[in-house]
């Protein structure tokens, strides 16, 4: 049962990188931003998150919707100090400048409180329960069911609201969506709060699930959400979900076959193989050069 | 900043006065413990203090083993002061933090040497840090004593030359694998052992030879090798693997951060084989990180145990307790003995020379210090005994002690 149990191990590691991958497939989607800022902010949620449990005493719940909140706001205010103004410079520029916020913020947290790592009060009851010879923590399964159904609440949004209607209208073409009548900047800020709320949702859930959260840890996760964005095709929601699964159960097949130390590596030789042989990704549109 | 200044202004003062105090030497112990030394070896041996460096990680990764030292050390100069000092002069400890990098502790080790021109120093917590130390003080002739420098080439150079300024409070990584080896399968019996060890620490991949040499000598067996390397998180798809390779032991040399989440992980996949690590482990944060009761079942090597019947070690104990309102751990141990080592050499060695005192660390012979009585070997290494410690609802209590 050993399969069953490596399996187990994957789609928890994987649900991890989903939920950091919608937010980079979703800014990607809209203004063709890979946003690095966010493996950053998934960090932000994973100590609002302890701080909120830690020294204010909260449950999960209270803490998850305090973390996703703040990070919504700190999203908002990403884009509109740093990005807004470049909207229409060079693509270069503006992901430059999103390597630059990056590092204001993990350089900004380790100013205020050391690099030290911190370790995650336990919130949830952790048990093991044995299924078929695998043993599957509670943990795990609570933490599996969180990131499913905020990932249905983002489907519901992005296809039966108003707002998820004019994401979408301006992820197909900005312009034409300004002439409807769509106010494009707010709709661009709606994007980054929803995708800054679901990273700070998984700081959250990482730190309940592997305990240590420091201020460099969001760079790793961050690159590898990416990746897996990139394998699900970049700007698709489904195709980021899949993705993240995808990578988490590659992941752990490289290091159950004894490969433990070409993990890492595993990852990225990913991340070029479908940038050469499928830049789309598993559910990317073929995009037509608009004239 | 403020500090430098006046620093500088008394020691003006000082090198005036000590033209006069010093026609009348030998009179020179004064009662002002402020007043630092001025510089130069000749000016050295009349100084009222004795300057002792601690390069230290007081921040960075591995922030609790430097800091614990330091406070060890700090303890240890209070209470040598108290006594009266070295020959009636006090000990002056200048700390400065190496910030857990390797080229910080250079930089650090630099400044001691150089502007603070100490007569000592303790070096950094880790072997690494450590190495980045020693060629300074080779080349400026100042003793440097690691606290919890682990690794045999911080003192034997590979090609079997010594570092002949470099020495160590503790014994080598050699030594806790060979400890943990035989005490797997001694007193827990087990003869199909697992390592899963930290491949980017020297420290790490040291102690997982020496166990795999030591069980293989006794008749036991490595069912599966594996490694990880430091800031990894998921360590779940490996243990499985270990887990299907039926180890009755798995012996886990790394340090507390990976270890912590490595033990937690375990446990929640129904591994509930004795585990085992070594002084890398010993950090409260290893409690916070893997939760009190999977640490149950763990066993680690270690240079003391605060639960040590011993009556040294217990009035230690009970002095530190005093002060810090918490038991001290096996930094705190090796800091304080560090000094009370460099303390002994320099007593010896009648000055505060650098190469009377590397003579003099040389050549002790039973100190007896906290963390056991030792002597120095021809490596500059300490042969001393090893502690093992289990892990009881998240509090490390007293095994067993191993003779070397």
């Amino acid at each position: 049962m050993e399969w069953l149990q490596q399996l187990v191990n994957g789609i928890s590691l994987g649900s991890i990188y989903a939920l950091i991958a919608l937010g980079y497939t979703m800014v990607y989607g809209i203004i063709k931003l890979i946003n690095f800022a966010h493996g950053d902010v998934f960090m932000l949620g994973a100590f609002i998150g302890f701080y909120a449990i830690a020294r204010w005493d909260m449950g999960f719940f209270p803490a998850l919707i305090i973390s996703m909140v703040v990070c919504a706001i700190i999203g908002v205010i990403i884009e509109r100090v740093a990005y807004k103004r470049l909207r229409n410079a060079t693509r270069i520029a503006a992901l430059i400048t999103a390597i630059g916020v990056s590092l204001l913020i993990e350089y900004t947290v380790i100013f205020f409180r050391g690099a030290s790592p911190e370790a995650y009060p336990g919130v949830l009851p952790n048990k093991s329960i044995s299924i078929l010879g695998a043993n599957i923590s509670t943990q795990s399964i609570f933490i599996l069911g969180v990131t499913i159904v905020l990932m249905i609440l983002l489907q519901f949004i992005v296809h039966k609201t108003k707002i998820g209607k004019a994401m979408r209208a301006v992820s197909h073409d900005a312009d034409a969506a300004r002439l409807m009548g769509i106010n494009v900047d707010n709709t661009i800020s709606a994007t980054f709060a929803i995708g800054s709320a679901l990273a700070g949702a998984a700081g959250v859930i990482f730190g309940v699930y592997y305990t240590k959260i420091d201020p460099l840890m969001g760079v790793l996760p961050g690159l590898k959400a990416f990746v897996a964005a990139v394998l699900g095709g970049i700007g698709s929601i489904p195709g980021a979900m899949v993705g993240g699964l995808v990578l988490g159960v590659v992941e752990t097949v490289v290091s159950a076959l004894g490969y433990s130390l070409w993990r890492d590596a595993a990852a990225f030789v990913i991340l070029i193989l479908i940038l050469i042989l499928k830049p789309s990704g598993i559910f990317g549109k073929n995009a037509r050069e608009k004239v | 900043m403020a500090q430098k200044g006046s620093l500088k202004r008394f020691s003006s003062i000082f090198l005036a006065s000590s033209l006069i105090v010093g026609a009348l030497a030998g009179c020179s112990s004064s009662e002002g413990g402020t007043s630092p030394a001025s510089g130069g070896a000749s000016e050295g041996e009349s100084s009222e203090v004795i300057k002792i460096g601690a390069n230290l990680e007081l921040s960075g990764a591995v922030a609790s083993y430097g800091s614990s030292i330091a406070t060890g050390a700090e303890l240890a100069v209070e209470d040598i002061n108290a006594a009266g000092g070295i020959d009636g002069k006090k000990i002056e400890l200048i700390k400065v933090d190496n910030k857990s990098e390797n080229s910080e502790a250079t930089a650090a080790a630099i400044k001691l040497a150089t502007q603070d021109k100490v007569a000592a120093m303790i070096g950094p917590a880790t072997s690494g840090n450590m190495l980045a130390t020693v060629q300074i003080s080779n080349d400026n002739k100042i003793p440097v004593v690691g606290a919890a420098a682990t690794a045999p080439n911080v003192t034997e150079n590979e090609d079997g030359s010594i570092n002949d300024y470099a020495f160590r409070t503790c014994f080598i990584d050699p030594f806790q694998g060979i400890v943990a080896a035989n005490f797997a399968t001694g007193e827990l019996g087990a003869k199909n052992v697992a390592i899963y060890a930290d491949n980017s620490s020297d420290y790490a991949k040291g102690l997982a030879a020496s166990f795999k040499e030591q069980i293989e000598a006794n008749g036991g067996k490595v069912v599966a090798e594996e490694a990880y390397v430091a800031k990894d998180t998921d360590f779940k798809s490996t243990l499985t693997r270990l887990k299907s390779a039926g180890a009755e032991f798995i012996f886990i040399p790394g340090y507390y951060e990976e270890v912590g989440l490595i033990v937690k992980q375990a446990r929640e996949l129904g591994i509930d084989v004795p585990l085992m690590g070594a002084d890398g482990w010993d950090s409260p944060t290893l409690v916070e990180l893997a939760g009190a009761e999977a640490l149950n079942n763990t066993f680690i090597t270690n240079h003391y145990s605060s639960n040590d019947p011993d009556e040294k070690i217990q009035s230690f104990v009970e002095a530190f307790k005093a002060k810090h309102n918490e038991a001290p751990n096996a930094f705190h141990a090796l800091g304080y003995d560090t000094v009370f080592y460099i303390k002994d050499a320099i007593e010896r060695a009648g000055s505060t020379d650098g190469e009377a005192i590397q003579k003099a660390l040389a050549e002790t012979t039973d100190l007896n210090l906290i963390t056991g009585t030792f002597s120095v070997d021809e490596k500059h290494n300490p042969v001393k005994t090893a502690t093992v410690l289990e892990f009881v609802d998240g509090n490390q209590t007293f095994n067993s002690k191993v003779n070397p």
